[in-house]
C-alpha cells in the first residue's frame, strides 16, 4: 500500500492505492499534480505523511531526505549529468544502488538492452534527441532499483513520433520491474495506454477514490491500439 | 641573473601556493554563498569584495597589525615557536590569499549558481548524498568556475605589489618578488635588468593566459 497525505499552500491530497502497476495522476496544468509529485519524493517539503508499505518516508515525527527515500524520478525536461556520458549516467545510478544499503541486484544489461541503449553507451548526452535521453532517463532510473518510481509527464517535451515509441516501453518495462509507478500527465492518451488506475487531481486536491482506467482500448490487440493512437496523434485529435 | 632567479621562482611558488590555497577555502564558502541569501550571505559578499576596493596598503597596514608580533594572533600562536609572520613567506601567503580572495570566490560562486537545483535533485533521487553530490556532480559540473578562479588568483598574486612590500619588508630570496624587485631595479636606475625582468614577466603572464585558454577549450568539448 503506498499511503499519501500532504498538506501546503496550494496543495491538500490524501490517497491510499495499491503498491503495483502504473497509477496516472491526472489533471489540468496548474492542478499541482507536479507539486504533489515532488512532495512525495521529499524534493519540496509539505506537511504530511507518505508511507510505502512498511517504510516511513515522512509523518509528523521524521522526514527521510530525498536520497535516502528509494525512489526513482523522471523530470519533465531531460535531465541527464551534463558532466557525464551515457554510460556515465547509468553507472551513476547502478553503483549507487550496489553501494548503499540493502542494494540490490538489477539486471543492467539487460535493461540497456531493451531500451535500445548499447549504441548510444559512449555518447555524451547533449549528442542525444530527445526520445534518447528520456529512454536513458528511464534506463538510469531503473538501476537505481527503486521502490516507486514517479513520473512527471516525461513524454511532454517529445514529438508524436518519439512518444509513441516510449509509451509501449514504459508499460512493457515497469511492468517487468515490478515497481509501482505514479505517472503524472494531463493527456488522455498517455493516461489510457499506461495507466491501470486514474488518481483526478484539480485546485491541489485529488478528487476521488481511485478507480480502473476503462478497459476500452485492452479489448483491442497491442498493434491495432498503437496505429489507432499514432494515427490519431498525427492528425492532432485529442481523445 | 641569479638573483633574477631567485626572485622568480619565489613569485611562482607564491602564486602557486596562493591559488592552490584558495581553491581549498574558497570553493566552500562559495558554495555556501550560492545556495544562500540571508542577511549573513550578503555580509560575508560584502566583506570578501572588499579587497578589491580597498586600497592594498589600507589592507597590507592591518596584515601587518594582526601578523606582528603584539597581536593577539601571534601571541596564540607563540607557543608553537611562532614569534611572528610579518616579513615571512608564510605572511606573504596569508596576505595574497585575502588578498586574492575575490578572484577566487566570484567565479566559484557563479559557476555554482549557474548549475540550478536540477543536477543535485537528479543526484539525490538517485540516492546520492549531499556530499556524494558535491564532489561527483556539482564540482565536475563547475569546473570551468574553478579553473577561472585558479587562473586568477595566479595572475593576481604573480602581479601583486602593494601588499606583498606591506608584509613583505623586500627580502631577497624571502619575500622580494619580481614586481618588488623590478621597483627596486628602477628605483636604482638599473634599467638593463629592469628590462630583462619586466620583458620575462610579460613573455611568461601570456604564455600562462594561452595555454589555459586552450586548456578551457579542451574541456569545453571534450566533457
Amino acid at each position: 500500500m503506498i499511503e499519501v497525505a500532504l498538506k501546503g499552500p496550494y496543495i491538500d491530497a490524501a490517497f491510499a492505492i495499491p503498491a503495483s502497476g502504473v497509477t496516472a495522476l491526472w489533471g489540468p496544468s496548474g492542478a499541482g499534480k507536479t507539486t504533489l509529485l515532488r512532495a512525495i519524493a521529499g524534493l519540496t517539503r509539505l506537511e504530511g505523511h507518505v508511507r510505502l508499505g512498511g517504510a516511513v518516508w515522512q509523518d509528523g515525527a521524521q522526514f527521510l531526505p530525498v536520497h535516502k527515500r528509494r525512489l526513482g524520478y523522471v523530470f519533465q525536461e531531460p535531465s541527464l549529468l551534463a558532466h557525464l556520458s551515457v554510460r556515465g549516467n547509468l553507472d551513476f545510478a547502478h553503483r549507487r544502488n550496489i553501494g548503499r544499503n540493502g542494494g540490490r541486484s538489477v539486471d543492467r544489461d539487460g535493461w540497456i538492452e531493451r531500451l535500445k541503449l548499447a549504441p548510444l553507451l559512449g555518447r555524451r548526452v547533449e549528442t542525444l534527441s530527445g526520445g534518447e535521453r528520456q529512454r536513458v532517463a528511464l534506463c538510469r532510473t531503473l538501476l537505481s532499483a527503486p521502490d516507486l518510481l514517479l513520473m512527471d509527464e516525461p513524454l511532454s517535451s517529445l514529438d508524436h513520433e518519439a512518444r509513441s515509441q516510449i509509451v509501449p516501453m514504459i508499460a512493457d518495462l515497469t511492468r517487468d520491474a515490478g515497481v509501482p509507478v505514479l505517472y503524472v500527465s494531463h493527456d488522455a492518451y498517455e493516461v489510457e495506454r499506461l495507466a491501470d488506475r486514474t488518481l483526478r487531481i484539480s485546485h491541489g486536491r485529488i478528487l476521488d477514490a481511485p478507480e480502473p482506467t476503462p478497459p476500452s482500448l485492452d479489448s483491442l490487440d497491442d498493434a491495432k491500439v498503437r496505429q489507432l493512437a499514432v494515427a490519431a496523434l498525427k492528425a492532432g485529435i485529442r481523445v | 641573473m641569479n638573483e633574477a632567479l631567485t626572485t622568480l621562482k619565489l613569485s611562482l611558488a607564491l602564486a602557486a601556493a596562493t591559488s592552490l590555497c584558495l581553491l581549498i577555502l574558497a570553493t566552500p564558502l562559495a558554495w555556501w554563498l550560492a545556495r544562500g541569501k540571508g542577511w549573513a550571505h550578503d555580509i560575508v559578499t560584502a566583506l570578501v569584495a572588499l579587497p578589491i576596493v580597498l586600497p592594498p596598503t589600507v589592507l597590507g597596514f592591518y596584515l601587518l597589525v594582526a601578523m606582528g608580533p603584539n597581536s593577539p594572533l601571534l601571541w596564540l600562536l607563540r607557543p608553537f615557536g611562532v614569534h611572528t609572520l610579518a616579513f615571512s613567506f608564510t605572511g606573504l601567503l596569508i596576505g595574497s590569499v585575502f588578498y586574492s580572495l575575490p578572484f577566487a570566490v566570484q567565479p566559484i560562486r557563479n559557476a555554482f549558481a549557474s548549475l540550478g537545483p536540477r543536477p543535485l535533485e537528479v543526484a539525490a533521487t538517485l540516492g546520492a548524498g549531499p556530499l556524494d553530490s558535491f564532489f561527483n556532480v556539482a564540482l565536475p559540473l563547475a569546473r570551468k568556475g574553478l579553473l577561472t578562479a585558479f587562473v586568477l588568483t595566479f595572475a593576481h598574486t604573480v602581479g601583486e605589489f602593494g601588499v606583498v612590500l606591506m608584509i613583505g619588508g623586500a627580502i631577497p630570496g624571502k619575500t622580494e618578488t619580481i614586481s618588488i624587485r623590478i621597483w627596486q631595479l628602477v628605483e636604482q636606475l638599473d634599467w638593463p635588468q629592469a628590462h630583462l625582468l619586466a620583458g620575462g614577466l610579460l613573455v611568461f603572464s601570456f604564455a600562462v593566459l594561452l595555454v589555459l585558454l586552450r586548456l578551457d577549450r579542451r574541456l569545453e568539448f571534450a566533457a
